[in-house]
């Protein structure tokens, strides 16, 4: 059991909280640079490319977690986010302006025009803001085909590969540097993302999911602050939209669709809702479930002779997992080894409801 | 004569639009719930009835199968609340949105199992025919829709402002603990509500599969439905349909008067503007939360 003194207000809002945090997150850094290593030793990339796929994913997931999981306001329309960053990024790209900086830029001016699609929507809340963003996800599909000379409609569009300083990098041709560079972008974010929720910004995003009635009270304009979650969350999107462009390749209409959207709502559940963790977690089990799905076919046909090829198999075990979540882990991955770190770290006193959540009666707003 | 035809055609599918619309607000009103899955529960039903009454599977009489699966979909809507939403009772609205989503995807997997992916189509004793009055030629399919859906909302309407259950189901939807201080059964009233939303599903499902081929995907369309429901305010049930109505005869006209590719669009242009410019609905009935 550790006791962990606090001397002065600082120790309230550091990175770490304690040495040893600090040692096990050097160590997971260390971790993440060397993996490369194996898989170039071992001479296979695959793996690696798929690694690369749950990093971009949870670059994503951690621009929906902080809309979602901390400053509350659900969206159902995080691809379209993801599109334009995308298209941004083939067109600056096709226009000649370098990499580095048209990376960056696509990311941001994704997060300028989805906060100019979303100011209208933010006088509503909860279920509301939901329908229309997932309005807004199913204009998507639509728009890039109407704006075809960017976009390349149903054709769709090669993605340029990425250039820094004339150093040519693609996806396939050099994993190990397409990995780095997505790896980078990913502890950039982290690094912001922690030093944001220790600002008065990140502080009243979260007052706002908790409660809009006492974050109104203690003077924290709604709008405002709505507005900028919806801003850097879309510039999150943006960038991994950017991102899963140059892994892709190759992007058409049907790439950012409804099924996007949801899977990364469904990921950062799964992950845990109001955890930076969680976003990695829940992008771990979307990366794996494909993969554990086409094993355990090609086991089940080898071993027992059985063929399952049923359609929708995918979704549907996703989502039955999704359920299971939120019935008997609503905190999610992160949440359940929160509690088993407790656990041991209370010993022998951990009790079970110590983190139960007080539960809310509706009332409703309408006016009867 | 083309144009009274694009409108009738308009309608009814607008009636569906309306009658899945119709469920959400029954479980919005009771609940403050919104389930997203309210297509796939109409889809569900359409099946349902396609399984008693295909001539390759039961083959039931159609006037048979028709209670009994809308019956077997409000067990199933009863069950559904008391299985699995019941224990989020008290969480937030949004775990509730995703849940609902997540069971969406699950009930279409079953569907397309169970009854292949596949377009079908219900066989009913009414196919093919058609009323002509006056030069105007009408399907009774098209007819059907119409006509059960005036008398459905006729009669939702009078349950949920005569009936005692119908205003303990308001009850709770106002304000859920003074609702059981008040000595409402509040988890039952919900799952009633659920039973009698999976009981409209099915009969929105068994006039959409009756006018046309269903397959899992059409669970979809609950999301032209939300745009109609989202038009009427959620909280309103004739708006509801007034909304479905509204986004069924847009579609047509679109297609047919609009450039190409509007009336894809139309529906979810339409609810995003509804909700931009006007977020309570046409029957407005929210009112902001003020400290």
């Amino acid at each position: 059991m550790r006791f962990v003194f606090k001397t002065s207000y600082d120790a309230d809002i550091q990175l770490f909280k304690h040495r040893a945090q600090a040692v096990w997150y050097a160590l997971l850094l260390l971790l993440v640079l060397a993996t490369p290593l194996y898989f170039f030793v071992i001479g296979d990339a695959y793996l690696l490319g798929e690694i690369t796929g749950v990093l971009i994913l949870a670059i994503a997931g951690m621009g929906l977690m902080l809309l979602t999981g901390h400053t509350g306001l659900p969206s159902l329309g995080h691809a379209t986010f993801m599109a334009l960053g995308c298209y941004l990024n083939i067109n600056l790209l096709g226009a000649g302006v370098p990499w580095l900086i048209a990376f960056p830029l696509s990311g941001l001016i994704a997060g300028v025009l989805g906060t100019m699609i979303a100011l209208p929507v933010l006088r509503l809340h909860g279920v509301y803001l939901a329908l229309a963003t997932l309005a807004m996800s199913m204009l998507t599909s639509d728009f890039v085909v109407i704006a075809e000379p960017w976009t390349g409609g149903i054709a769709g569009a090669a993605v340029p590969d990425i250039n820094i300083f004339g150093a040519e990098i693609n996806r396939y041709a050099n994993p190990y540097k397409f990995y780095y560079v997505v790896l980078f972008v990913a502890i950039l974010l982290v690094w912001f993302y922690r030093n944001l929720l220790r600002t008065p910004t990140g502080r009243s995003f979260t007052a706002i999911r908790d409660s809009e009635i006492s974050a109104r009270a203690m003077g924290i304009n709604l709008t405002r602050t709505k507005a900028m979650s919806f801003f850097l969350s879309a510039t999150a999107a943006g960038l991994a939209g950017a991102l899963f462009g140059h892994s892709a390749g190759y992007v058409t209409n049907e790439t950012f669709d409804l099924v996007m959207s949801i899977t990364l709502l469904l990921m950062i559940v799964i992950g845990g809702l109001g955890f930076i963790h969680g976003a990695f977690f829940g992008a771990i089990v979307v990366g794996i479930i494909p993969v554990a799905i086409a094993n355990g076919r090609s086991f089940l046909a080898t071993t027992f002779d059985v063929n399952i090829n049923v359609p929708g198999l995918e979704s549907a075990l996703f989502a039955f997992i999704l359920v299971c979540f939120i019935l008997f882990e609503p905190m999610g991955l992160y949440g359940r080894w929160l509690k088993i770190r407790t656990y041991f770290e209370l010993f022998p006193f951990y009790r079970k409801d110590m983190f139960k959540r007080q539960k809310s009666y509706l009332k409703t707003d309408r006016v009867q | 004569m083309d144009f009274l035809q694009l409108i009738v055609s308009g309608l009814a599918n607008g009636c569906v639009y309306g009658l899945i619309a119709l469920g959400f607000v029954l479980i919005y009103k009771a609940t403050e719930a919104v389930n997203f899955a309210q297509g796939d529960f109409m889809m569900l039903g359409a099946f349902v009835c396609i399984g008693f009454t295909n001539h390759e599977y039961l083959g039931l009489n159609f006037w048979l199968a028709v209670p009994l699966s809308i019956l077997v979909m409000g067990v199933f809507g009863y069950l559904f609340n008391w299985g699995i939403l019941r224990h989020m009772f008290g969480q937030s609205q949004t775990s509730i949105v995703i849940l609902t989503i997540a069971m969406g995807f699950i009930i279409r997997f079953f569907a397309g199992s169970i009854w292949s992916h596949e377009p079908t189509s219900l066989e009913t004793p009414y196919a093919g025919q058609d009323i002509r009055a006056g030069g105007v030629v009408l399907g009774v399919d098209e007819v059907m829709i119409v006509v059960v859906t005036a008398v459905l909302t006729l009669l939702f309407y009078l349950f949920f402002s005569r009936s005692r259950t119908g205003l303990a189901m308001q009850a709770a939807s106002q304000n859920q603990l003074a609702a059981y201080y008040m000595g409402i059964p509040v988890k039952r009233i919900h799952s009633l509500v659920w039973g009698l939303s999976g009981m409209v599903a099915a009969v929105a499902g068994i006039l959409f599969a009756s006018k046309g081929a269903i397959d899992p995907s059409t669970g979809l369309l609950g999301i032209k439905a939300f745009a109609a429901a989202a038009i009427g305010g959620f909280g309103s049930l004739p708006g509801a349909l007034l909304g479905g109505l509204i986004i069924g005869l847009v579609e047509p006209l679109a297609s047919r008067y609009g450039p190409p590719g509007i009336s894809q669009i139309a529906p979810y242009a339409i609810l995003l503007l509804v909700l931009i410019f006007r977020p309570g609905g046409i029957f407005s009935q929210t009112q902001r939360k003020k400290v």
